[in-house]
């Protein structure tokens, strides 16, 4: 069996320091999000109260929208609806043509990352340069990010040091990591001072203010949306909250949960563009809220709690999986539990269905996430809709594709010898009667484990031969 | 494009199948009934944890502190407004303080100067969160959203009656919703820092290299 993803995963195998890279980044992660909850009382009410902050939110969704959007419209910045990744794009080159912009600067989005907007900017010869420090050093290898908040995870130092020796001749060789950050701060600093329009993601809105929330340590985010005259915000539908007071428990939930910081550096509230008498901030503010799939997931009750997340990462930091394949691996936008759930969704089962079965399901995911999405459940149901067969009764895109006749078959006739007792036992009495000539090589299984082995009698002999009554 | 692309979207999401939101969690309780001096103590803790300068004064003894940072630190320049009413007693001493600057024209017109030019800005703040150890700034046209990103040092009054145990106690004692937002509001914890190479922490990335806080 090969497909892209296995190739992927057995390349990224295979290099033991972005293995090492990974083991180190994500060990410390776990321990810092623990030392942030030794009340355990506490995490869960806390989780508790944010699950139910994004319910909420997503049980009236299309009228937060609307309250946003009047609301934003009210504090004078510009909304615009795209309802695939292609439209987001479009509405942004508008904005940049509107304005002559020939370059961009960029603070941390995914959204952006989901859209492909830079690659689709460069090829109309606009400028895009990342500004977080870890996604200006992937932009400088021309990588995509391997984690959703720490897109460099992936490298060590000395890698870094390399790279921007390598891009950056006339500045002397350091590891330090210092020296380094002060580089790009020098280098970044220039571009923040000319550029004319800055992008930006957003973490949450406020339906009730008409406000964006943006989460941040570096200042490259208040840096994009204050130093240039115009500001674009690209985020999914999804990321409203009803009022204000939702967001100090989301605020201090995510920010644990992901880097283990009881709050981030910056967190910037911002509400509209720069006002009669004030003298800084951009002119401009736009906000494109992309849908890309988002209403269908929307459509399904069971699927729905994948837009409750806030995009926090524990689930990726704590996954055995993506420690080991690391983020490249799943070739997604999204990587790790989250990106397992969310890619096969938007893109279809048929497409990314494989990463939901690159899980065990051991459930380590679900038991770090803030707001309780059931992620092993949802995987489960991707599993299910790849190969179900009454593909009418759901909206997942692509469902059905999955199913092979072979698989179907052995399953079909499993459950017909299970539902009928006489053939099941013969069957099982039989294997275990010739157990020894059962196969021993089971392909790729057993190319590093032993096959299993058949016990001496049958569970049903045993209880038989214990004399144990039915329940 | 962009309104079919909003009709579309919100018919979708009104299909007959909408979700129920099945909790009712959503209070928000203070969780902690901590004391004046509690508050500064935390408040103090969270802030030198994450490398931010923390000094205790008066109302007498502020500007002393302000001018002894700005000799210690080696200031050429300091960015202080004159209209509000600390930046006022600041100006009015001005032979104390290295170079004062003001912001008084559109940031178009002296971008360069502030990019390149100014060593730290002086402001004031709305209050702090002692919980995480957090300034609330809402910059305004006397105090713009830059001078708190762009100088390598922020040098910040924060008054202890202002200082709130939590985030979300500081939006209903001052009542947020009720006034409306302004343009910007930021919550500052700390100097400008990164973990992106190597989960090491690095200073200074694009704000602030260091904060002083003044606790009045
Ligand atoms: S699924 Fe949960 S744990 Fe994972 S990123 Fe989203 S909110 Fe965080």
């Amino acid at each position: 069996m090969s497909s892209e993803f296995r190739n992927t995963v057995r390349a990224n195998l295979a290099k033991p320091e972005v293995r090492a890279n990974f083991y180190r980044a994500m060990d410390g992660l776990m321990t810092r999000r623990l030392d942030q909850f030794p009340d355990k009382v506490e995490l869960e009410r806390l989780r508790t109260q944010s699950m139910a902050i994004r319910a909420n939110a997503l049980s009236k969704l299309p009228e937060l929208l609307e309250t946003l959007e009047a609301n934003l419209t009210r504090n004078g910045i510009q909304v615009h609806w795209a309802e695939t990744t292609d439209q987001a794009n479009q509405i942004v080159l508008s904005i940049l043509q509107k304005h002559n912009a020939k370059s961009i600067i960029k603070g941390k989005s995914m959204v952006s990352e989901e859209m492909g907007m830079n690659h689709f900017l460069e090829a109309l010869g606009v400028e895009c340069l990342e500004s977080d420090l870890g996604e200006f050093i992937i932009q400088l290898d021309g990588e995509t990010p391997s984690h959703i908040i720490m897109p460099a995870i992936h490298k060590n130092r000395i890698q870094i040091a390399k790279l921007f020796h390598e891009k950056f001749p006339d500045i002397p060789y350091t590891e330090d990591v210092d020296e380094l950050t002060q580089t790009a701060r020098r280098i970044l600093r220039d571009k923040f001072y000319a550029a004319p329009v800055g992008l930006s993601g957003v973490n949450f809105m406020v339906a009730e203010t008409g406000t964006l929330c943006l989460v941040e340590n570096e200042g490259n985010g208040r840096m994009s949306t204050t130093a240039p005259s115009v500001h674009i915000a690209v985020t999914g539908i999804e990321k409203v909250v009803e009022s204000l007071l939702d967001v100090p428990p989301l605020l201090s939930i995510l920010t644990r949960s992901a880097t283990g910081q009881p709050i981030t550096t910056y967190f910037n509230m911002i509400s509209g563009p720069r006002k009669p008498g004030e003298k800084d901030g951009p002119e401009e503010v736009h906000l494109v809220l992309l849908d890309n799939g988002r209403s269908n997931i929307y459509s399904d009750p069971e699927l729905l709690a994948t837009l409750r997340c806030i995009r926090c990462g524990a689930c990726i930091n704590h996954c055995p999986v993506y420690v080991r394949i690391g983020g490249h691996s799943y070739g997604t936008v999204y990587p790790g539990p989250i990106g397992s759930i969310l890619e096969p969704q938007k893109a279809g089962v048929d497409v990314h269905g494989e990463l939901a079965q690159a899980s065990t399901l051991c459930g380590a995911c679900s038991e770090v996430c803030p707001v309780r999405i059931p992620i092993p459940s949802i995987l489960n149901r991707l599993r299910y809709d790849g190969v179900r067969k009454d593909t009418a009764n759901t909206n997942t895109v692509g469902s059905g594709k999955r199913r092979t006749l072979s698989e179907a078959a052995t399953w079909k006739t499993w459950a017909w010898a299970a539902t009928h007792p006489t053939i099941y036992h013969a069957g099982s009495t039989l294997a275990t009667h010739f157990k020894g000539m059962l196969p021993t090589n089971l392909g790729a299984w057993t190319t590093v484990r032993s096959a299993p082995k058949l016990a001496e009698s049958t569970l049903h002999q045993q209880v038989k031969h214990l004399g144990v009554d039915h329940e | 494009m962009s309104n079919t692309a909003r009709a579309n979207i919100l018919a979708r999401l009104r299909e007959p199948q909408r979700p129920e939101c099945g909790f009712s969690e959503r209070d928000y309780l203070s969780r902690y009934d901590w004391d004046a001096a509690e508050r500064v103590r935390r408040f103090t803790e969270r802030m030198v944890a994450v490398r931010a300068e923390v000094h205790h004064a008066t109302p007498d003894s502020w500007l002393d502190v302000v001018s002894q940072v700005c000799t210690a630190k080696g200031l050429n320049n300091l960015l202080v407004s004159p209209e509000t009413v600390l930046g006022k007693q600041i100006h009015a001493q001005a032979e104390r303080f290295p170079t004062l600057k003001t912001y008084d024209q559109p940031i178009e017109s002296w971008k360069q100067e502030l990019f390149y030019g100014v060593d730290a800005a002086f402001t004031g703040t709305t209050g702090g969160i002692a919980e995480t150890g957090t300034l609330i700034v809402m910059p305004s046209a006397d105090e713009p959203r830059l001078m708190s990103l762009v100088p390598p040092v922020h040098i910040a009054v924060l008054e202890v009656d202002k200082l709130y145990t939590t985030f979300a106690e500081a939006v209903q004692a001052q009542g947020w919703v009720q006034t409306g937002m302004p343009t910007n509001a930021l919550l500052i914890s700390g100097p400008s820092k990164s973990a992106d190479i190597e989960q090491t922490l690095a200073y200074g990335v694009h704000g602030p290299k260091e904060l002083i806080v003044i606790l009045v």
